[in-house]
Order: C-alpha cells, then structure tokens, then sequence
C-alpha cells in the first residue's frame, strides 16, 4: 500500500508543523482532530468506568435476593443513570474520538472539515454529562425511569427532571454537529482520487453512522421536549385525557431508539473490518456488497422501531410488519458476518490483541444477534419481553459486540498514537480476562429471562439465586479486569513498549499507514497522490 | 502556517466554543432551576443567554473576518455548504418529530380513545361519553371549550406574507449574482421586513387565540400540537428573520461578490425551509 503514495508528503508536514500549544489551552482551545480525539477516547474511558460502577451496585445488590446495599429507588437511578452514561458517555463518545483520530487519516485529509465545530461538539459533553451526573444529588435523586424514559413514569422525577431533559438536548446537540462534521470530512475531504467505493470500511460505516445520528438526534429532542412541555407547560402530548397517549412517546423514542442501536454498532462493524484483513493479510472479502450490506441495515434502522413496542398495544398488522421487517435485517448482518470469515478463509492468521478482541466480537455479537432475533418473533417476545433475556440480548450486542470493537480499536491504533507497542502478553491476558467474565456475567442472563425474571427490580424470587450469583461474580471480574486496560493504555501512552514501525503491523492497507510512528500533529497538509488501482481496505 | 489558496484553512485554535459551553451550562441549568420554581433560576438563565450571545457575535465575527480576508478556498466553502445542508436536514428530522406526533394522535391515538380498532372497551368503561373527533381538546375536555384557528383570515395572510418573502429573497439573490447592489439591498431588505411581519402577524394570532378563543397550550392535543408546531415554526422565522437582517447589514458594508457568498446562500435555504415547514403547518394544521 505504501507503495502507492507517489507525494513525499512527509517533507511538506515538517514545514507545516507548528506543534501542539502548550498547557491547558491546547485541550481547551483545540481543533487538531487528533487532539479532540483524544480527549473524546478519555471522557468515555472515564464514562466507562463510572457506568461501570453503577452496574456493580447492581450487580451486588442483586448477588443474592432481598434487599442489602441499597434502596429500590436508588437501584432504579442506577440502572437509568447506568444505561444513559454507558450509551451517551461511553459508546457514543468513543466511536466519535476513534472518527476524529483515524478519518481524517484514513481518507488523507489535513483535518475534520469544521475544526472549531469539532471542539464544541466535545466540549459539550463534560457540561452534558456534568448535569447529567449532579442530578444523583438532589431532592428526589437521579432520574429513575429507565434510560427510555416513558411516560407518565418519567414525569415523577424530582428536581433532576429538567435537567435529565436538557442532558439530552445537550448530548444530541452534541452527537448533531459531530456527525455533521464527520458526514462533511468523508464526502468533502477525501484525497483526489479515493472514490467512494474506495474508502476504507471504517470510514464507510462511519459515514452511514453520522447519517442516522443527524436524522434520529432531533427527534429524540422533539420527543424529550414533549416531555418537558407536558410536565411544565400544560401540554398534554402523553396524555390520554387531553387525547394524546403515552405510548405515542415510545413511538417517538424508539424512532429515535432503533436506529441508535445502529449507530452503536456500525462503526464497530468498521473496526473489525478493518482489523480482521490485517491479521489474515488478505484483502477484506466483499468490501462493496458490506457497503451495501451496511447501507441496508441503516434503512431497515428506520422501519423497525415497534419490535421494541410489541407487549404495549399496537394493530395486528404493525406487529406483523414490524416482526418481518425486523428478521430481515439479519441478512445484511449475515452478509457481513460472512465476508468476516470468508477474509480470514486461507488467511494467514496471527492473534494479536486487536485479532483476538476481534474474533470475540465475532463469535459473541453473533450470539447477541440471534437472541435478537428470538426477540423479533411478535409471540414469543411477549414471553421474553422486559425479562433478563432481553438485558442478556442487548448486553451481548454492546459489550462483547461494540465495546469489544473499542478495545481493537483502540490496541490496533494506539501503537500509530504513540509509537509504541502496547504490552502483548497483558493485552491478551485482558482480552482473555474479558471474554471469560463477559460471559459469566451475560449468559446466565439468558437462563434467569427465560426462567420468568423481570428486568430492573432490586428483588427476586429465591429459584434465580445461582444464575445471579455467578453474574455478579463475572460483572466484579469484568469490572477489575478493565483496570488492566487502563494500565495497559497507560504504560503504552507512556511510550513503554517496543518502538513502532511506520506500518506497525504486517504490510496493514490503508493511509494512516503511510504517516510516521507516532503521526505527527499535522498530516496530510497536502493530500496525498494514491495511484488509481490502490485499494483501501 | 502557510494559507496559499490551495490549502484548505484549518484554525490553529479558537475559545469560542468553550465560551459557547459555558453559556449552554448556565442556559441549561438555569432553565431547569427556574423551572423547578427557583426564582434565581431566571437570572442564571438570562446569564446563559448573554454568554451565548456574546459567542455567536464572537465566532460569527470572526469566521466573517477570516472569509472576508480571502482565507477560505473552494474547499472551505464546500464543506460550509455541507454543513448547513445537513443542519437543515437535521432542523427538518426535529420538525417531523411534532409532525408524526400530530399524524399518530389525529388518526390513532384520538379515534382509539373513541373506541376503534380494538379498543371498544377503553372507550365504553372509561371514556363512556368521548367521542372521536379532530379538533379535540380529549375525553378529558381539558383546558375547557375552545375555538379552533381557521385556515383563513391571519394565517392565510401569514402564507402569502412567507411565500412572497421566498421570492424577494430569490430575486435578491439573482440581483447579487449580476452585481446588481442596490436591487439587492431592497429585496433583501423587503425579506427580513416581511419575516418580522409574519412573526408579528403570528404573535397577534397567539394573543387571539388565548383572549378570545381559549385556544391555549393546556387546550388538550390540538392546544398542544397547535402551538407547539407554529411556536417552534415562529421561532425559527424569527432566527431566520434575524440572520437575513444580519445579511443585509453585511451586504450595506459591501461583503460579498457575484460568486462568493456562502452566508447569503446558507441564509436563503434557511429561510426556504422555514417557508416549507410553514406550506406543511397551514396544511395539516389550519386547513385539514
């Protein structure tokens, strides 16, 4: 691939290069993408862990049945705050902070097309998150109606309802500009001669991604508003005696709701392709039906939101269109699961962290796709629906699916970061860590649901003591097991580890490989030349 | 760093949008403690309000200086376009959410309380006497017997005054691509009067319906899908107004040239889209 760079574009950056400010206003005043990156991989890792907390007062409260650390009200906070910190804090943020980094890198662009725009878009989130997290300190305590926040439930919230409402406005208004900017960069940016169906699977999957976030963010804050004006200003949205309805929010929300599964798990669908080429050294199988493929899972995004809704009362006809719509997406998904195994068929495969962390989402998002897809039967959900077989589902589609992406990501990219190798052998432990606890945490979800235990009460009947034990065990492991990540991260930033080539790894395909080890703080000042039989992924 | 035309024009750094954080983190908090019934609420609020103010002069200032001092290229400009497309795009997804939210109570959410589909028994055990009609303050009569905002008199004025706006901004435009300033200054100027017109006209209408015709915000799901549709509508008008008159203050000092004019450009599609929110508001809300 480096071959292919004919610009010694390296030279052009020495001349351009004027280096990062010095102290707190390079943070604070920053339009490097490489340094909003950053801080935006920082703010989620930080999200993560305290998401990740509050799941462990869950998960102690629920070790053996009866009440003994806290509360039924402040277990209904935790699990609210836990979802909107983990979704809006974690996942969301650090995808965009990968964007920020590898995009501009990967399509050959000297940054993100609206550089100021990129730092308020993250500098929003500390004051989005900041209001979010004071909320557990007033009268009344945190919101405490599910991350969904239905009505007329939500309406009960203290003093924090407003500022649960306007939270979200912020993390929207947040998630808009971001992907306008990302959407801007990949159409607008590009080197010369990368067309579109020349651009890496990432950037692609990102591209589709900031889509769905600019058309489902505002009706989010169209539904949040509905909120805010019936609880203060005497609308009566949700209201059956004003002739609104309650379940017309969950329409709204899960409008909204569906196709931000999707905007979780998209670009983690491009690291993985991204990843599992490398370390099969062959060229990604199908890089344009998995274009398509992922197109098509963003549409079918849009027309799936009642699979969510089927218990509350809608026609017979919504429930049937929107089952079938529903277990249609599992053909793209499987198209992309297939071309996965097909780029490693008679690849010759190695296992290094980012492979392995790979290879797990692999095989565990794939487990979580076909509890979705049990999910998706209109009769049987009535059954499983807000049982634990619906936390196991989505918790193996997001922690062993995107959060597993984030962590190769983050290790296949971090040596291009730094210049330096992380530590193999702790990385592999940490994946191995991981994958064992995430398991034992999760799996046995799936027992306790089908065996008839409801989803976000603190109680429950003694038969489902062994499966929540050996839960809560595995969400203590995983929870530690992450320390190692931050350890490992630290000793890797602090340029610890072996020296990293320019390519890093085996002969990878792509732009960000042709910049030096750590890249430099300018790139790309001019865009590069890429001959015309390049491929990018 | 070099800013030869052919590179494309990345700021080395800015404090605006920290500043701009910083007035959303009063704005947001203020709101909510006013809201929460704290009379300082008001003030924190109001002090949101100025910091963010004093942003958008900051940072509009500035990207006007860096434009007007020839530091944007064709790429620069481009990805500006992009970006206001895909605002636009975004404040239309936010208008659809009040749109569906009219449509889902109109034909599902008002005839079910009225006992349809299946939900005879709904109707018969707690809604005995409701029945499903459009406009409807609900079963609950809830804001009292109200008066409903015809299709003629004010808003159909209000239609003639937005869509004859649309025009003398199109011809402004065409005026400022043949270098024609003078016809430019006046249609431009003719547009942001005729915006204020309708925000006035809109605003009387408001007073009307709260003296006269008891039409309020509390007037059941029309009270609401009503004003929260047209408020956020007039809202909008109401920035679009402001931008276009920022635009006429900028072409009075002489910005802009035949092809270089991204914020007139930008200016005009808002106010195209807040044109074409209204043709769909005077349809499915003061005609239908």
């Amino acid at each position: 691939m480096s071959g292919a760079i004919t610009d010694a574009h390296a030279d052009h950056i020495e001349h351009d290069d004027h280096g990062p400010t010095k102290g707190w206003r390079r943070w604070l005043y920053a339009t490097n993408h490489k340094d909003i990156g950053t801080m935006y991989l920082l703010l989620s890792l930080v999200m993560f862990f305290v998401g990740g907390s509050m799941a462990l007062i869950i998960r102690s409260e629920l070790f053996t049945p009866g009440l003994q650390f806290v509360d039924p009200a402040f277990f209904n906070q935790m699990t609210t705050m836990h979802a909107l910190i983990m979704v809006f804090g974690a996942v969301m943020p650090a995808f965009v902070g990968l964007a920020n980094w590898m995009i501009p890198l990967m399509i050959g662009a000297p940054d993100m097309a609206l550089p100021r725009m990129n730092n308020w878009s993250f500098w929003i989130l500390p004051v989005a998150f900041g209001i979010l997290a004071s909320t557990l300190f007033m009268p009344g305590g945190a919101p405490a109606s599910g991350w969904t926040m239905y009505p007329p439930l939500v309406l009960q919230t203290g003093d924090a309802f407003p500022f649960l409402i306007f939270s979200v406005h912020l993390m929207g208004l947040s998630s808009i500009m971001g992907a306008i900017n990302v959407i801007v960069t990949i159409i607008n940016m590009r080197a010369p001669d990368m067309s579109l169906l020349k651009m890496p699977m990432f950037v692609w999957t990102w591209l589709i991604t900031a889509y769905l976030l600019i058309a489902v963010m505002p009706v989010l804050a169209g539904a949040v508003t509905m909120l805010l004006t019936d609880q203060f200003f005497g609308t009566s949205f949700f209201l059956a005696a004003g002739g609104g309805d309650p379940v017309m929010f969950q329409h709204i929300f899960w409008f909204f709701g569906h196709p931000e599964v999707y905007i979780m798990i998209l670009p983690a669908f491009g690291v993985v392709s991204e990843i599992i080429p490398t370390f099969s050294r062959k060229p990604l199988f199908g890089h344009d039906s998995m274009v398509y493929a992922a197109s098509s899972i963003a549409f079918l995004s849009f027309i799936v939101w009642a699979h969510h809704m089927f218990t509350v009362g809608m026609p017979l006809t919504g429930q049937m269109f929107f089952m079938f719509a529903t277990m249609l997406i599992a053909v793209p998904t499987g198209v992309k699961v297939f071309n996965w195994m097909a780029t490693m068929w008679r690849g010759s495969m190695t296992f290094e962290t980012p492979m392995l962390f790979s290879l797990g989402f692999l095989f565990l998002f794939t487990i979580g796709g076909f509890s979705g897809l049990m999910l998706a039967i209109a009769p049987a959900d009535i059954q499983y629906h807000d049982s634990y077989f619906v936390v196991a589902h989505f918790h193996y589609v997001l922690v062993p699916g995107s959060i597993f992406a984030l962590m190769a990501a983050v290790y296949y990219w971090m040596p291009k970061w730094t210049g330096h190798f992380y530590n193999e052998s702790l990385g592999k432990l940490h994946f191995w860590l991981s994958t064992i606890f995430v398991n034992v945490t999760f799996f046995p979800m799936h027992f306790l649901g089908l065996a008839g235990m409801p989803r976000r009460i603190p109680d429950y009947s003694t038969q489902f003591t062994d499966f929540n034990s050996i839960a809560s065990v595995g969400a203590i492991g995983f929870g530690l097991s992450q320390l190692l990540f931050v350890y490992v991260v630290y000793q890797c930033a602090r340029k610890k580890g072996e020296v990293a080539s320019q390519a890093v790894w085996d002969n990878p395909r792509g732009l960000e490989w042709t910049v030096p080890s750590p890249a430099p703080y300018h790139t790309f000042a001019t865009p590069p030349k890429i001959s015309s039989d390049a491929a990018f992924s | 760093m070099d800013h030869a035309e052919d590179h494309y024009y990345v700021p080395h750094e800015s404090h605006w949008p920290i500043v701009g954080s910083a007035g959303l983190l009063f704005l947001m908090i203020g709101v909510s403690v006013w809201l929460n019934g704290a009379d300082a609420g008001f003030w924190i609020m109001m002090t949101g309000v100025a910091i963010v103010i004093f942003m958008l002069i900051g940072w509009f200032g500035q990207v006007i200086g860096e434009s007007e001092g020839g530091r944007y290229n064709a790429q620069v400009d481009m990805s500006f376009r992009m970006g206001m497309f895909w605002f636009i795009f975004s404040e239309v997804m936010f208008f659809s959410a009040f749109f569906g939210a009219l449509f889902y109570a109109r034909n599902m959410a008002v005839p079910w309380l009225g006992g349809e589909s299946n939900n005879f028994f709904t109707n018969l055990l707690i809604w005995g006497d409701f029945e499903s009609t459009w406009p409807t303050n609900g079963p609950g009569n809830l804001g009292g017997e109200f008066e409903v905002m015809g299709p003629f008199g004010l808003p159909l004025i209000n239609t003639a005054i937005l869509l004859t706006s649309s025009v003398t901004v199109t011809i402004a435009h065409h005026a400022l691509i043949h270098g024609q300033r003078n016809l430019l200054k006046v249609f431009l100027a003719a547009t942001f009067i005729l915006g204020f017109i309708f925000v006035f006209l809109q605003a009387e209408e408001y007073i009307e319906a709260y003296q006269h015709m008891n039409l309020t915000l509390s007037s059941g799901i029309y009270g609401s899908t009503f004003f929260m549709l047209t408020g956020f509508h007039g809202m909008h008008v109401t920035i679009g107004a402001i931008m276009l008159t920022i635009i006429w203050l900028r072409v009075m000092k002489g910005h802009f040239t035949a092809d270089r004019h991204f914020a007139f450009e930008a200016t005009a599609w808002y106010w195209h889209f807040v044109d074409v929110v209204w043709v769909g508001l005077y349809v499915f809300v003061y005609w239908m």
